[in-house]
C-alpha cells in the first residue's frame, strides 16, 4: 500500500479542538455543535472560530444561557440520530447540566436496554492557572469519572486533542471532553490535517524510565515531565505515563508500567480526597501488590475550592512539589 | 427608611454619588485589569449604574439584595466599602472576602448583601431563602435579586420566582436587561418581548421600566418593596439598559456595532440624573464637579488600600472550611505553614 501524503499544521491545543469538530462536522453532516456564544462569537475560547461560517445557524447553534438545556435538548438530539457536541464554557458551569448529564446521557442505554443510545460529546474547558477563582478554574473530572456510562477524555497535546475528540464524536456513548484550557496556547504541535484517530482508553507513555511511575494528565503533563527531566539529572529516573482517558482508565498501561518500577507517584490538580489517584493507587495494590516497594505518592491540589491567585501557585502541584512527591517515594 | 431618598436633597445627592462611585471604581478596575494588576476575570457595570443604584436606594439599610457576576455596582449601590471591594479584586487579606473571593464573589452579610455570584441565575434562589426568612421570622425586611437577561433562562431562576410566587415571599426579581447575554442579543435567548411578561406565567406584576433613568427604577422598586411588605408577595421589574464595556475586560465583541453603543451612551444615566437636578436647581455644575473629585479620591484610596494590603498567606486556604477544624484538614493547613508559602 502506498503512504499518503500528509500535511500537517502546527497548532495550539484550542486550535486543534477547532480542527477536530472542523474535521468531523465536514466528514458526517449529523455532527453539530451547540452552546452560549459558540455561534457568530466563535465560544469564549475560540475554539468554535469560523464553524458558524463555514457550516451554519443549523450545525453552530447560539443557545440561550442554560446548561441544563443545552445539554439536554443534545440527549435527545442524540437520542434520536444526531451527533451532538455541546460546549459548556467553564467546568464550573456545568452543574445546571449535571443531572442531565449523569441520570440521562449516562444511562439512556442502559435504562432503555440498548434501544436508546447517546452518542453525544459534552466540551468543557478544565482547570486551574489562569488567575481565576473557583468555577472558572476547578477540575472536577472525578465526579464523571465517578458515573458509570461516561467516559472521561483529558487530552494533553495538540495532537491527542484532535484525534481524541474525533473519536469521541464517533464514539457511540456519551463522552464528557475536558480540556485543558492553561494550556490552550501555550505551546504548539504538530498535527494532520486530514482526520485520524486517538484511541479512547489508551495511556501514552510520555517518558520511559525505571525507577518511578509517574501518571498524570492534562495540563499537569508538562511540570510532571519537567520535574522528570530535574529528577534524571539527580539520577531519577522517571516513566511519566499521560493517562489521556480517565474513564475508562488504561489499567493495563498503569499495571505494566508499575511492575517494571515497583514505585508510583499520581500527579492531579483537583482536590486529594476522592480523586482519581486514590484510584489508580487502588489499582496498583489490586493487582500488583506484591512489586509493590512505596506508598504511592498523590501530589494534587488541595481539600478546599480552587483559591484566587495568591494561593494559585502554591495549590497546582508545581514541578517542585511534583520532584519532592517523587522523592518521597524513591527514598521510602 | 429607604436607604437614599429621591425626593430629598441629601438623598439625590447619595444617589448621583453612589453612581459615580461605581462608574469610577469600575473604570479604574478596568484600566487595573489592563495593566496586569488584577487578576482573572472582570465584568464591569459600567452604563448600568442607575439600576442597582436606583433599587438600593428604594430598598431598607436592612433589606438583603442578591447580585451577579457583574456585581461590583450592586456592592457600592448597597453601600460596600470601595477599599475592602478593591482589596478584594486584588486578592489580598483586607478584601471582603479575605481575598478568596475575587471580583466574581464578593459578599457581606452586615449589608445585607449575599454575594456576587459566578454562576449566572445561582442568586434568585438565594434570595427566595432569604425573603422565607423574613417571612418566617416575621421582620420586615424584603429580598431583592439583581440577574441579568441571559439569567431569565436559567431553570433556577424560573424555580425560584414560582417559588416565591407561590408563597407570597417578601422578595422582588430585578431583571436587568443589557440586551446581551453575554455575547449573544436578548432576542435570541427569549421569546417575549419584554421579560418582564413571564411575570403572567407566575400570576405576580411585571413592570418594564427605563434602566437608564435612576428616579424609574427607584419608583418601581419602591412600590414593589411595599408590596413585599403588605405581604402580597413578588413583583418581576425588568430594567431595560445597556452594558457600555464587553461582557468581561478582553472580549473582542464581534456581537456589536459602536454605533449601538453610541445611540446609548447618549442616554448615559449618569448624565441624564444630573441633568435632571440642574434643571429643578437642585446641582450646580460645581457642586458636581465637587463631587466627582470626591468620587475619584475615594477610589484613589481604595486602590492604595488594596496595593499596600497583605496577600493571603498559603495556610489560609484552609480557612473557613467548615465551622469546626477536622483533622485531615487541619495536617493539610499544618503542612502549608510548615512549608512556609513557598509558592513553587
Amino acid at each position: 500500500m502506498a503512504t499518503q501524503q500528509t500535511t500537517t499544521q502546527n497548532l495550539t491545543l484550542v486550535q486543534a479542538v477547532r480542527d477536530g469538530l472542523y474535521t468531523e462536522m465536514s466528514r458526517d453532516s449529523d455532527v453539530l455543535v451547540l452552546g452560549e456564544d459558540v455561534g457568530k462569537n466563535g465560544g469564549v475560547f475560540r475554539a468554535t472560530e469560523g464553524l458558524y461560517d463555514e457550516f451554519g445557524p443549523d450545525r453552530v447553534i447560539d443557545t440561550p444561557l442554560a446548561e441544563s438545556g443545552i445539554v439536554g435538548t443534545a440527549i435527545g438530539m442524540a437520542a434520536y440520530g444526531l451527533k451532538p457536541v455541546p460546549e459548556i464554557q467553564f467546568m464550573g458551569f456545568i452543574y445546571p447540566a449535571f443531572d442531565q448529564i449523569v441520570s440521562h446521557a449516562a444511562r439512556l442505554r442502559t435504562r432503555s436496554r440498548g434501544r436508546f443510545t447517546c452518542p453525544l460529546v459534552v466540551r468543557a474547558p478544565y482547570g486551574g492557572g489562569i488567575r481565576a477563582p473557583e468555577h472558572h478554574s476547578e477540575s472536577k473530572e472525578a465526579f464523571f469519572a465517578h458515573e458509570p456510562g461516561l467516559k472521561v477524555v483529558i487530552p494533553s497535546t495538540p495532537h491527542d486533542t484532535k484525534g481524541l475528540l474525533i473519536s469521541a464524536i464517533r464514539d457511540p456513548d456519551p463522552v464528557v471532553f475536558l480540556e485543558p484550557k492553561l494550556i490552550y496556547r501555550a505551546f504548539r504541535g504538530d498535527v494532520p490535517e486530514d482526520d485520524y484517530t486517538v484511541p479512547i482508553g489508551e495511556a501514552a507513555v510520555r517518558r520511559e524510565g525505571t525507577d518511578i511511575s509517574v501518571f498524570t494528565w492534562g495540563a499537569m503533563t508538562r511540570p510532571t515531565l519537567e520535574a522528570a527531566e530535574n529528577l534524571a539529572e539527580a539520577g531519577v529516573d522517571c516513566e511519566v505515563v499521560d493517562l489521556r482517558t480517565m474513564s475508562p482508565l488504561d489499567r493495563e498501561t498503569i499495571v505494566e508500567s508499575f511492575k517494571k518500577t515497583g514505585r508510583a507517584a499520581v500527579v492531579h490538580e483537583a482536590p486529594k480526597t476522592g480523586g482519581l489517584g486514590g484510584e489508580i493507587a487502588s489499582i496498583i495494590q489490586e493487582e500488583a501488590l506484591l512489586y509493590q516497594e512505596a506508598p504511592v505518592e498523590r501530589i494534587a491540589g488541595f481539600d478546599t475550592p480552587f483559591p484566587l491567585y495568591a494561593l494559585e501557585d502554591y495549590y497546582l502541584p508545581s514541578v517542585a512539589r511534583v520532584e519532592e512527591g517523587i522523592r518521597n517515594a524513591v527514598e521510602f | 427608611m429607604v436607604t437614599a431618598d429621591v425626593e430629598t436633597a441629601d438623598g439625590q445627592t447619595e444617589i448621583l454619588r453612589r453612581m459615580l462611585t461605581i462608574r469610577e471604581f469600575d473604570s479604574t478596575a478596568g484600566q487595573l485589569f489592563a495593566d496586569g494588576e488584577i487578576p482573572g476575570f472582570v465584568h464591569l457595570y459600567i452604563g448600568e449604574e442607575a439600576v442597582a443604584v436606583g433599587a438600593c436606594a428604594a430598598l431598607d439599610e436592612d433589606d438583603y439584595i442578591t447580585s451577579t457576576h457583574r456585581g461590583h455596582g450592586h456592592c457600592i449601590a448597597k453601600g460596600l466599602d470601595p477599599a475592602r471591594m478593591m482589596a478584594e479584586l486584588y486578592g489580598k487579606r483586607d478584601g471582603y472576602c479575605n481575598g478568596k473571593g475575587g471580583s466574581m464573589h464578593i459578599a457581606d452579610v452586615d449589608a445585607g448583601m449575599l454575594g456576587a455570584n459566578g454562576i449566572v441565575g445561582a442568586g434568585p434562589p438565594l434570595a427566595a431563602g432569604a425573603a422565607l426568612t423574613a417571612q418566617l421570622q416575621g421582620d420586615e425586611r424584603v429580598a431583592l435579586s439583581f440577574c441579568g437577561d441571559g439569567a431569565v433562562a436559567q431553570g433556577q431562576v424560573h424555580e425560584a420566582i414560582n417559588l416565591a410566587a407561590t408563597w407570597d415571599l417578601p422578595s422582588i426579581f430585578l431583571v436587568e436587561n443589557n440586551q446581551f447575554g453575554e455575547g449573544t442579543p436578548v432576542e435570541k435567548q427569549h421569546n417575549v418581548e419584554n421579560l418582564s411578561e413571564t411575570a403572567e406565567a407566575y400570576d405576580i406584576p411585571g413592570f418594564t421600566v427605563d434602566g437608564m433613568d435612576v428616579v424609574a427604577v427607584y419608583e418601581a422598586v419602591a412600590e414593589a418593596r411595599k408590596r413585599a411588605v403588605a405581604g402580597d408577595g413578588p413583583t418581576l421589574v425588568e430594567a431595560d439598559t445597556y452594558r457600555f464595556r464587553g461582557h468581561f475586560e478582553g472580549d473582542h465583541q464581534p456581537y456589536r456595532d459602536e454605533d449601538d453603543i453610541e445611540v446609548w451612551r447618549e442616554r448615559d444615566p449618569i448624565e441624564a440624573f444630573k441633568r435632571r437636578l440642574i434643571d429643578a436647581g437642585t446641582l450646580t455644575e460645581d457642586g458636581y464637579e465637587e463631587l466627582k473629585s470626591e468620587v475619584e479620591a475615594t477610589i484613589r484610596e481604595a486602590v492604595s488600600f488594596a496595593e499596600s494590603a497583605d496577600d493571603p498567606a498559603p495556610y489560609e486556604a484552609y480557612d473557613d472550611m467548615f465551622a469546626a477544624s477536622i483533622p485531615e484538614i487541619e495536617q493539610f493547613a499544618r503542612k502549608a505553614r510548615t512549608d512556609g508559602g513557598e509558592s513553587r
